[in-house]
């Protein structure tokens, strides 16, 4: 097990974990927004590295003479649309809180839940 | 913020080069990083600097919520449309090599559309996203 | 006879819709929104019903995006699987989309209709384009469009709840695509392919099943917890009840018939399309997905006897139901294969007919609150009749739709020698007649004290498309040739066979 030459994979599940975490464990809306980008980060992460090849550059044609060892192109267009998406669901998660704060007066989770039992 | 001089002065003379890089990310896209999302999004951010320079109302006036909400849905269709008139010369949908005499051709113009749709659609959506949050104004009494 | 514009109907079923939606941010007017959807969802079934006819007479379709063949391209592949499901969301939306336009003039600030049908045609626009492609990354951002307009469509009442409610379904929702997007990642690390068809080749070229690859293992662990996140398997269904209840009945009427549907779809094409025709997930998946599978059926149904609010106690009949469709899938032979896909069939008919009644009743009552329904069987005689046959197919009663697919269930759980399982779908049908039996009985049997203000019937547009879900709940449960040749079809074709 080779643990230093998969250190890029040991980043992507500490992320993975550390969003995850913050989903789950924080009553803050906002954070709970964060955590969800922190853990699409990781994804990206992951995707990256397996694009990858040994001795290649940066996919993009070059001119000269001889074969090129290009990185694999296509997981970083998988990973641009994933971008793109978490860039949208961010907006709407924030677009959501702020409506939530208009309506409630407050953005933290329990006490959004004690103002709708309290009803 | 429009009376602190040196934000006021430095952002005059940024604005045009970063709309101007925006342009250029734009039509490399083949040739570099780069391409429709990138700069869409630097096209925005110009656009946003010269707001939270100069206030929302002066830039709702440089650029108004309608032209915004048109901008947005003409991109749509504009990626749509390349694909339909692929279809409607003979290829499948979005097949490039339909729209002009060569392939080589067609593939170059299809791929210059469809990144200036996109473009569009991302510059006016990240400008309404940003008109929408700072518009707001606190929590309802 | 190929015409041109038959040639391109895969690709018109996702544009139309697509593009509808941007002409429909153009312009302001909630009315010419409104004729445009409807527009473009009878279309939409249109050419679905063409599409099905097609593939049940020639077999399945393929088609080239950009005409870049597969594995270079992403291609769009119908079988009889996808054609059915293709049937079912179009069907609902060509119904729902008449409707909406009396409930969502009732319950939709006006400033927001306009944009409202925008985001139903984008939500369309992406269920359809998850069921009919062939590539597992357009999968996913099709999915991403659905569940971002489902999101948007949630929050977009004018009750507060709903935004909170549509804000964690957002977390979870986004959690369980990500997890989704893990799982075709390492699928992809593992292949180099991400088309479907080609995905199941390489896996069985390589012999990646038999061995039990850890690779492959990882990716339908993250796989299966993410669909099961979509398609609010129990116990991550949190966030369904409450997107049930508290967004507009439309949509509510629209998700309930569909969003849930298509997930069972992608659940049911990674497991057994590309795993290699359920054997490995004989073994493995179908284990761990049979214990929530009864557990949602069982706790589920218990916990709807006791809701007040009668959306909410439908949305937890939603979790029950959808563990019937998960448990026909976990038996993996062609009966019980069939008699979940099946189900999924006569669930949207069921719930787009019951949740079209409520959205009725709160646009003459203004509430769905089982005290609020005294009396309604003599004020709003038609809609609580069609709730009734709503109710008797959700409960099982022959002649019903939902009669037909519940037979089959257990007669596969016999097949397999499950008799406590057949059993215990037996209990849940007895459950349902509980939840079921307490509305009808307010509405028809408890007198109403209050002065007879709120009188009338519900108006023709909101009527008409819930008869015709009544008549089509009575014909299949009486005929259900069509939709059982389909599913058995399906099912063959999932376990193995051809076509």
């Amino acid at each position: 097990m080779n643990l230093i030459g998969h250190y890029n994979y040991l980043v992507s599940i500490f992320l993975m974990m550390v969003g995850f975490f913050v989903v789950i464990c924080r009553g803050n809306l906002i954070k709970k927004l964060i955590g969800l980008n922190i853990f699409s980060t990781s994804v990206f992460i992951l995707y990256i590295t397996m694009g990858k090849v040994a001795g290649g550059s940066a996919p993009i044609v070059m001119e000269g003479p001889g074969p090129h060892i290009y990185s694999n192109p296509l997981p970083h267009v998988l990973i641009l649309t994933a971008i793109v998406v978490g860039v949208a669901t961010t907006a709407v998660g924030l677009a959501l809180t702020v409506r939530i704060k208009e309506r409630y007066g407050t953005i933290e989770e329990d006490e959004i839940r004690q103002k709708d039992e309290s009803l | 913020m429009s009376d602190h001089l040196i934000l006021r002065i430095i952002a005059k003379m940024f604005i045009p080069f970063i709309l101007l890089f925006a342009l250029y990310v734009q039509f490399h896209g083949d040739y570099g990083p780069g391409g429709g999302f990138q700069a869409g999004v630097i096209f925005a951010s110009a656009l946003i600097l010269y707001t939270l320079i100069f206030g929302l109302k002066t830039a709702m006036r440089v650029v108004s919520p309608t032209a915004l909400r048109i901008l947005a849905a003409s991109g749509v269709l504009i990626y749509g449309g390349t694909g339909v008139v692929c279809m409607v010369r003979g290829g499948n949908f979005l097949n490039y090599s339909m729209l002009a005499d060569t392939p080589l051709a067609g593939q170059h113009l299809g791929i210059f559309l469809i990144e200036l749709g996109v473009g569009t659609t991302v510059f006016a959506v990240m400008v309404m996203l940003f008109y929408a949050f700072s518009g707001r104004k606190g929590p309802e009494v | 006879m190929t015409t041109p514009l038959t040639a391109h109907l895969p690709v018109l079923q996702v544009i139309l819709p697509l593009l509808g939606a941007p002409v429909c941010m153009l312009t302001r007017s909630s009315r010419f929104n409104w004729l445009l959807t409807v527009l473009i969802s009878w279309s939409t079934f249109a050419i679905s019903l063409s599409l099905a006819r097609q593939v049940w007479l020639y077999g399945p379709i393929t088609y080239n995006m950009g005409d870049w063949c597969a594995p270079w391209g992403i291609t769009y592949h119908i079988d009889i699987l996808n054609a059915f499901v293709l049937l079912i969301v179009t069907g609902i939306a060509a119904l729902v989309a008449p409707y909406a336009r009396k409930s969502v003039q009732k319950e939709i600030e006006s400033h927001r209709q306009a944009v409202f049908y925008a985001l139903l045609l984008l939500c369309q626009a992406g269920l359809l384009g998850i069921v009919i492609t062939g590539d597992a990354f357009n999968m996913y951002v099709f999915l991403e469009l659905s569940s971002l307009s489902s999101y948007a469509l949630i929050g977009i009442g004018k009750r507060r709840r709903g935004l909170t409610a549509a804000f964690q379904y957002l977390i979870m929702g986004t959690i369980g695509a990500t997890f989704i997007l893990i799982g075709i990642g390492l699928l992809y690390n593992l292949t180099g392919t991400l088309n479907i068809l080609d995905l199941a080749d390489q896996l069985n070229r390589h012999n990646l099943i038999t061995t039990g690859n850890r690779t492959l293992i990882t990716a339908f662990a993250f796989l299966t917890v993410g669909l099961s996140l979509k398609l609010a398997l129990f116990p991550l269904h949190l966030w369904m009840p409450n997107a049930y209840s508290y967004a507009p009945s439309v949509v509510t009427t629209f998700l309930a018939a569909t969003a849930t549907k298509v997930a069972v779809y992608m659940l049911l094409r990674f497991c057994f399309t590309i795993l290699g025709h359920g054997a490995l997930f004989q073994m493995t998946l179908g284990k761990i997905i049979l214990l929530p599978s009864l557990c949602a059926i069982f706790i589920a149904s218990i916990v709807a006897i006791f809701q007040y609010d009668i959306k909410r106690m439908l949305a937890y009949s939603s979790v029950a139901q959808i563990g019937y469709m998960t448990l026909g899938i976990t038996m993996a032979t062609p009966l019980g294969l069939s008699a979940g896909i099946l189900h999924l069939f006569n669930h949207a008919l069921m719930k787009g007919l019951l949740f079209m009644t409520m959205g009725a009743v709160i646009y003459r009552v203004d509430s769905v609150y089982l005290s609020d329904f005294r009396g309604l069987g003599k004020r709003m005689p038609w809609t609580m009749a069609a709730f009734v046959v709503g109710g008797l197919s959700l409960m099982g009663v022959p002649m019903t739709a939902g009669f037909i697919s519940k037979w089959y269930l257990v007669q596969s759980a016999l097949e397999c020698g499950w008799w406590p399982v057949a059993g215990l779908i037996l209990i849940g049908s007895l459950l349902a007649v509980i939840y079921v039996w307490r509305v009808v009985e307010t509405a028809y049997f408890n007198p109403d004290h209050e002065l007879e203000q709120r009188s009338h019937e519900a108006p023709l547009s909101l009527l008409i498309p819930m008869w015709i879900l009544v008549l089509a709940n009575i014909y299949f449960g009486i005929n259900s040739d069509l939709p059982l040749s389909m599913a058995t079809r399906a099912a063959h074709l999932l376990l193995g066979g051809s076509v």
